[in-house]
């Protein structure tokens, strides 16, 4: 019977009714943030378009194409894929801590020939999406069960595990933040939170000492005295923020931010890409730059709110947390308030995967914004 | 609870919480906001300076250094070019293959390539690397007609400093040097770290070295984080050295050396009686002064360093030796200032004189017979100086010495000049706490025993006594822009007249049969000279061995023999030049010094006439040049039927 109820306004939507439901707003908004990126490259490569930004156009090409392709996909469909997804992402990601390729310190990639892929940056939107469909159906007498939390503890931790052993810190702590959130959104009580957190503490100077690798602990010291060492992982933090700082009030004018271009800043083209921006634009460019992605963030918001599914709202808030954390981490850290973790900007930043993974992410996002109204049993799935 | 109100809770759960996460987040934006602010208007000056420290490298442009002329404007010391071949690395492609094609043009040693494979390792790519030095003008073209077949070879063009005259000026000029520590402590010139840069090392290079160093100029550079120059954003030329004019007659000073050279070694100066200009200044054995400024070896330093005739020292400032008999004038003219004596005060001369229980002798043997004080000049006769000396005691002499410049610095522009010595009572009692003896007195005389003065001293003493002035002897004739020489000298305050009773002494010691240079007289009518012999002792002639018979100078060992001296001025009726010559262990004075003295007055006097003859005809020329063109100021053109 109520797979009948939910069969009377599901998927009816022609392909071109869905297309008009597609928020094109913020697929315009996207796309102005990507293209700021694709100044930034620009000027990155000294005012060249190759190699970064041509590549970086093309890639937010097919991203765009693939988002779209997503949103049209029934959110349904999309919550029935998310174990298998997350299956798939799980053995990928074992399979790079088996034969992946050795990069910055860390084994991060599989190398199909035609693209390097990042399983890392795919499990931070399916570990989203399984724990929305875990959730999806739970009731807050659910969530205080503790035995009801140790199947989405587990779908945590084994992805976490895995990465940390790359090792990569910053996409760890992203998956650990994001679910923690999840979790939260869920309604698990906050006192099971504060147990966590209590066990952390009591982790964290036992994982100082035999788990960590030591560029990780140097990176830890280095955040807490930069000047320390003015010419090791500390210079590069040192020279951010001197680009931040001779940036001022309106920046020094495209193509002419002598600290990215006399290369005192390191890896200007990916995570450092937003001191460029501040250095060549000023406050004023950075406030307007944050100003777009907070707006983005706050789409997911609204689409969130008026989503009429659970799996939806989980899903989007799960996955602008998702987009929030890279803003952050990636700010923080080049401004000196963060140790060094190395998480690039989405959209901005060079790159394939991250880039592609959260324009995945938007795809979701605009799936579950034009399927919002769509009817879902308590178990999950209805037939579409 | 029914399933909505479930799904209701959980909902407004969700609303709820996600409040609460938003609200998360935006605090941590807001710290991000608070974060820009702070770095790029709370802290953005002191990161902009940074951030153009970063990007401004301050190179230093060395001036260059400043010549040094004769008083002729003959170059002394200059700065050559100085060609090395370089080679930029990130350039040349296959280093290795460069290296052996440039090693078929200019010889590369295997010690070079070590060098020049370390160099490359060390440095940057695009930092030039030399690879030979110093090359020869074939080399350099053979090289440059190269250049396309070689990448990232080029040929840098230094400056070394060069001293044409080399050997016969390395004492007067000295040499440049890198900076040692000393140099450079408390010192705040930025030239100082520069690399290579060379600083004045001894004589005037060093005197001077204020003036001819310059001042620094600095390029500003815009660099990227290795340090590659992107381009130069500004440049400041510094002030070069400046031009140094000394009073040298750079060929007089030439004569001067080859002539010093024909002894084993000795000292020569001479100077304008009447300005004080030195006008040569040589020391032989001399140096090479551009063998160091290329940088000299081990090897060659320690040969000139232990070299018994100390190559190394400047004798004419440096050098202390006792000047014998041509001090006797300063005895002379104490004992008539003293108004004790006068001209013609006689003594008899038995060939030696007792004192107490000594007897001091005369040079001469067998006594000179009865002197006066001309001819006790022109002979040098000891004797008449002993009964002198009795007669007005030692600090009459030291006054008169003093006040001839002997017994301290005469204060030439020269580093390392030292003071001599006149002794009197007071000195002994005070330095060596011994009473002063009579018969030492008798000693100092005739310019032993205690007394020292060097070559400078002697000089100036000798223009001091043609002058009649206190003429000060200098070496500066002007610094560009900064200095000029002084010419005017007050008078001495001697009496015209005692001043005129020893001239005549000294002008019957040359020009008069008998007198002890009349051998090495200057023949040429008008040209003539004046002097005094000297013949300075360095050991002690024992009781016993005066007895078997003096040994003859020859007969010594070089280092036992007698110190020569020669002081003289010419031309005697209207003095120009002052000489003293010193040859160091080289027997008597009127056999050995005062041919060279004489040679070398003649050979003033002979370049005077020979420039006054050259300075004739271009005069003679140049008021029918000037005719025509009427007034500087007028600018009409000269018309054609004009």
């Amino acid at each position: 019977m109520m797979s009948l109820d939910i069969s009377a306004d599901n998927g009816t939507m022609t392909i071109g009714e869905k297309l008009g439901q597609i928020s094109w707003s913020l697929i315009f908004l996207i796309t102005l943030v990507a293209s700021i990126g694709f100044a930034m490259l620009y000027s990155a490569a000294n005012g060249n378009i190759d190699p970064w930004a041509s590549r970086q156009m093309m890639r937010f090409g097919v991203g765009l194409a693939m988002m779209i392709v997503i949103a049209l996909v029934d959110i349904r469909v999309w919550m029935k894929l998310s174990y298998p997804l997350y299956g798939i992402v799980l053995v990928l990601l074992i399979g790079v801590d088996l034969f992946g390729n050795v990069g910055k310190g860390a084994q991060r990639w599989i190398d199909l020939g035609f693209v390097q892929l990042q399983p890392s940056e795919m499990m931070k939107v399916t570990l989203v999406m399984v724990l929305a469909r875990y959730f999806h159906g739970a009731t807050l007498e659910d969530t205080g069960r503790i035995p009801f939390l140790f199947v989405p503890l587990a779908l945590v931790v084994a992805p976490v595990g895995l990465v940390l052993a790359q090792p990569n810190l910053g996409t760890s702590l992203m998956l650990i933040l994001a679910s923690g959130s999840m979790f939260f959104l869920s309604g698990v009580r906050l006192w099971k939170f504060g147990l966590v957190i209590g066990a952390v503490l009591i982790a964290v100077p036992l994982s100082w000492q035999f788990l960590l690798h030591d560029y990780q602990r140097d990176r830890v010291e280095t955040f807490l005295d930069p000047d320390s060492d003015p010419l090791g992982t500390g210079y590069h933090i040192t020279q951010s923020k001197i680009a931040f700082g001779s940036g001022g009030l309106t920046g020094k004018g495209f193509l002419q931010g002598t600290q990215s271009h006399l290369n005192f800043l390191p890896e200007k083209q990916t995570d450092f890409i937003f001191t460029m921006l501040a250095e060549e634009f000023g406050l004023v460019g950075g406030l307007v730059f944050l100003f777009l992605y907070c707006l983005l963030l706050l789409y997911g918001f609204v689409i969130a709110s008026r989503c009429r599914h659970q799996y939806g709202r989980l899903l989007v808030l799960g996955l602008t947390v998702n987009l929030f954390l890279y803003l952050f981490i990636n700010v923080a850290m080049i401004m000196g308030l963060i140790p060094v973790v190395g998480v690039p900007l989405p959209l901005i930043s060079y790159g394939g995967t991250a880039t592609l993974a959260v324009m995945v992410g938007f795809g979701l996002i605009l799936s579950a914004h034009v399927h919002r109204d769509v009817r879902m049993s308590r178990r999950g799935l209805g037939d579409l | 609870m029914s399933a909505f109100d479930r799904d209701a809770e959980r909902q407004r759960m969700l609303s709820r919480r996600t409040l609460v996460l938003g609200g998360l987040k935006g605090a941590a934006v807001s710290a991000l906001v608070a974060r820009l602010y702070y770095l790029q208007i709370v802290e953005s000056d002191r990161y902009t300076t940074l951030a153009e420290d970063n990007r401004i490298s301050l190179r230093l442009i060395a001036p260059p250094r400043g010549q040094i002329l004769d008083r002729f404007g003959v170059p002394l010391a200059v700065n050559e070019q100085n060609f090395s071949v370089v080679l930029v690395s990130e350039r040349a492609g296959d280093v290795q293959q460069i290296l052996d094609e440039v090693g078929r043009l200019v010889p590369l040693t295997e010690a070079d390539e070590r060098r020049i494979q370390r160099d490359i390792q060390r440095s940057r790519v695009f930092t030039p690397i030399t690879l030979k030095e110093n090359l020869t003008w074939d080399q350099v073209s053979a090289v440059e007609v190269n250049l396309p077949d070689l990448p990232g070879v080029s040929i840098d063009v230094g400056q070394v400093r060069s001293y044409p005259f080399g050997e016969a000026l390395a004492h007067v000029l000295g040499y440049v040097g890198a900076p040692n520590e000393k140099d450079v402590q408390g010192v705040s010139d930025p030239l100082l770290s520069l690399p290579g840069f060379r600083i004045g090392k001894g004589g005037v290079e060093r005197q001077f070295d204020q003036a001819l160093r310059g001042t620094a100029g600095n390029r500003q550079l815009e660099v990227n984080a290795v340090g590659r120059v992107i381009r130069e954003l500004s440049r400041e030329n510094g002030q070069p050295g400046r031009q140094t004019v000394l009073t040298l007659d750079a060929k007089l000073q030439h004569y001067m050396h080859q002539r010093l050279s024909a002894e084993e070694s000795g000292a020569a100066v001479v100077i304008d009686v009447n300005t004080g200009g030195v006008q040569g200044l040589c020391s032989t054995p001399s140096f090479d002064p551009n063998q160091f400024a290329m940088g000299i070896g081990y090897d060659a330093y320690q040969a000139l360093l232990n070299d018994e005739r100390t190559p190394l020292i400047n004798k004419a400032i440096a050098g202390q030796y006792p000047p014998g008999s041509t001090f006797k004038m300063m005895t002379a003219l104490a004992a008539l200032e003293s108004g004790i004596v006068n001209a013609e005060h006689r003594v008899f001369c038995s060939g030696h004189m007792e004192l107490g229980s000594h007897r001091f002798h005369c040079w001469r043997r067998g006594g000179h017979g009865t002197m006066d004080m001309v001819g006790a000049l022109m002979h040098s006769c000891d004797v008449y100086f002993y009964d002198l000396a009795q007669r007005i005691g030692m600090d009459r002499i030291a006054d008169m010495a003093r006040r001839f410049g002997l017994g301290s610095r005469v204060g030439l522009e020269l580093p390392g000049e030292r003071p001599g010595l006149i002794p009197d009572p007071q000195w002994k009692r005070t330095t060596l706490k011994k009473p002063w003896h009579p018969g030492e007195t008798l000693i100092a005389s005739m310019g032993q025993g205690y007394v020292l003065s060097t070559p400078l001293q002697l000089a100036v003493m000798t223009a001091r006594l043609a002058s009649g002035r206190a003429v000060q002897p200098h070496l500066a004739k002007s610094i560009e822009g900064e200095f000029q020489e002084q010419t005017e000298w007050p008078l001495i305050g001697v009496k015209p007249e005692n001043l005129a009773t020893v001239l005549k002494g000294m002008n019957g010691v040359s020009n008069v049969p008998g007198g002890t240079g009349y051998k090495s007289r200057i023949t040429v009518p008008g040209m003539e000279l004046a002097g005094k012999s000297g013949s300075a002792q360095v050991r002690r002639i024992s009781m016993a061995e005066r007895s078997s018979g003096v040994r003859k100078n020859e007969d010594l060992p070089w280092r036992e023999r007698d110190h020569a001296l020669f002081v003289a001025y010419a031309p005697v009726h209207a003095p120009k030049y002052a000489c003293a010559v010193f040859v160091e262990h080289g027997g008597s004075g009127g056999a050995t010094a005062a041919p060279i003295a004489r040679d070398i007055l003649l050979e003033c006097q002979m370049l005077d006439a020979a420039r006054h003859s050259v300075a004739q005809q271009p005069q003679a020329a140049a008021p029918a040049g000037s005719m025509g063109q009427g007034t500087p100021s007028t600018t009409v053109p000269v018309s054609g039927n004009e």
